[in-house]
């Protein structure tokens, strides 16, 4: 069961994955302007060195002979090159790469502990006053654009991981306090409590299995926020981490080096998704 | 209604109409230059100062607020009806329809939104008049939001093709587009009308994040997001703190929404 499960997710992984790499490589393909080349421009190239510039552009016409082209070679290690950096795409994602796991991590590590921290501390106070302080202040950082969060880290000379896990935190918050206070609304941790349990027995014994898969699907939704958060952070930062890289390849229009930061992210989004989910299925089936 | 839910309602009024009385409150216009006073602090003449080329930094945000406020429940309107089409109709549909536009959504859905929104519009061209900026910023999220949309929509109009009234509707001869319009999507509205108000601050906060990276609302046209980019150049909050004018507005007005749209048990807190 749980086999198949896991193929299911694998499959699916992969055929979104190829299929998110074939929608952005389509959509720089049909973008405006796609066509043309700044370095056609330059008056020191001679005709044959033009005319190999417009050969290398007519190369990648067709999109879908193009797109299974660069999947062949992908699978020999060879990622292509950026046409904007005129580097390969496997050296600029080496190189960028840790820079971005490394702050998204520990984005994800001082996210999670605030949600936590906060989510039980307003649990078990059962304070009213209390709970809406929290709710207010992840209300507001919920309302404030990451990009102005990216600005004012920089700002406040504050670390990119601050500023993602700032951006991450109020979208976890919600769901994390309303599964917590789910949780412990239930009839027999009620009772738990009544009878005199303490708080952390209660929790490991009663709230965890209860809330637990269900908090680490958030957690897997959360890698993808931290994904998307880091681009802003990175732009506006100036951290060279793939965030940036994104954001230059978008603006140059870099058709290898977008597609496959697309299937990258789309990847790390779907491998969280699918490990988290897995990993709950694994854990209800534990419990059962 | 709580206090809270009719004080956001009645904030997101007097914002809409301040705003739509831009053309009173500041009449000589977002985009007119005094560049005797460029990067003045506020005065009589210029209640929140001028910017670094002297627009009058209270007109901009006056029309910013507008072009905001205006065209973000417009791209909503498009997204939801967008997610109707798509997720209500494939839901009521079933079988491969509801399985093939449910994948396209998951593709939409497994690229985090930031990057999905950055990736498509800067496929635009970016050197474009202001109006054409402006339709496209708000076009690409009417156009791209539908999918969480979509989603419940499909789950619910799947739920109400096997329902008995739907079942009773289709053994009379009501069939097709008749049986989808006036018994499924009536019975759709109420997810329809959640996911046009939570998209309208989606959007607001999504326009400004691409204001500030450069790819939102072309200058000299103002947006929230244009208004937020003038935070790049700051050096500390205490210099210039009227710079932070817009992004006060911006973070009171999504709240608004956020309080109109919470559950009553949830505004009160």
């Amino acid at each position: 069961m749980l086999e198949r499960k896991i193929a299911r997710h694998g499959f699916a992984l992969i055929a979104t994955a190829l299929l998110g790499g074939l929608f952005s490589a389509t959509l720089v393909r049909l973008a405006p302007g796609f066509d043309s080349d700044e370095a056609q421009l330059d008056p020191h190239l001679n005709s044959q060195s033009i005319q190999a510039l417009q050969q290398r552009r007519a190369e990648q016409h067709n999109i879908i002979r193009f797109y299974f082209d660069s999947l062949q070679r992908a699978v020999s290690g060879d990622l292509g090159t950026s046409i904007s950096l005129g580097q390969p795409v496997s050296t600029l994602l080496r190189e960028r790469l840790p820079l971005t796991l490394r702050m998204v991590g520990l984005a994800l590590l001082l996210s999670w502990a605030a949600v936590l921290a906060l989510a039980l501390s307003a649990a078990w106070a059962r304070n009213g006053a209390y709970d809406a302080l929290a709710t207010v202040i992840s209300g507001t950082l919920l309302c404030i654009p990451a990009a102005v969060l990216a600005l004012l880290s920089v700002l406040w000379n504050v670390p990119g991981a601050l500023a993602v896990a700032l951006i991450i935190f109020p979208r976890d918050y919600r769901y994390a306090r309303n599964l917590l206070a789910k949780a412990y609304s239930l009839p027999h941790i009620i009772t738990a409590r009544a009878k005199g349990l303490s708080e952390w027995r209660i929790l490991f014994w009663h709230v965890i299995p209860v809330a637990g898969p269900q908090l680490l699907a958030v957690g897997g939704v959360s890698v993808s926020l931290a994904a998307g958060a880091a681009i802003p952070v990175e732009a506006l930062c100036g951290l060279a981490g793939v965030g940036q890289l994104a954001w230059q390849a978008a603006l140059a229009r870099d058709l290898p080096l977008l597609m496959n930061i697309t299937v990258l992210v789309t990847l790390v989004t779907l491998l969280a998704n699918s490990g988290a989910d897995v990993i709950g299925h694994m854990w209800r089936g534990q419990q059962a | 209604m709580s206090f809270w839910r009719r004080a956001a309602c009645a904030l997101l009024l007097l914002v809409v109409v301040v705003s739509l009385a831009a053309n009173w409150l500041a009449p000589a216009g977002y985009a007119k230059q005094y560049r005797e006073a460029a990067g003045a602090p506020p005065s009589h003449e210029h209640w929140l100062g001028t910017d670094e080329i002297g627009r009058d930094r209270f007109a901009r945000v006056l029309y910013g607020t507008r072009v905001s406020l205006l065209l973000a429940p417009a791209a909503a309107l498009l997204s939801t009806l967008l997610a109707a089409l798509i997720g209500g109709l494939a839901g009521y549909l079933g079988g491969a329809w509801a399985k093939g536009a449910m994948a396209v959504t998951d593709l939409f859905l497994s690229l985090p939104w930031l990057f999905l929104l950055i990736t498509v519009r800067a496929l635009m061209p970016l050197n474009v008049s202001p109006v054409v900026s402006v339709t496209v910023t708000f076009l690409m999220l009417g156009l791209l939001g539908w999918t969480s949309a979509a989603r419940v929509l499909c789950s619910t109009a799947g739920s109400l093709r096997d329902s008995d009234f739907v079942r009773q509707a289709r053994a009379s001869g009501i069939r097709g587009v008749r049986l989808f319009w006036v018994h499924v999507v009536p019975n759709l509205k109420p997810v329809l009308y959640a996911q046009f108000w939570i998209s309208i601050p989606a959007f607001i906060l999504s326009e400004a994040n691409l204001g500030i990276l450069g790819l939102g609302v072309a200058e000299p046209l103002p947006s929230w997001g244009s208004l937020l980019k003038e935070l790049e150049g700051l050096v500390s909050i205490g210099e210039e703190p009227w710079k932070f004018i817009p992004l006060l507005l911006l973070v009171v007005v999504v709240t608004s929404f956020q309080l109109v749209l919470s559950k009553p048990d949830e505004a009160a807190a």
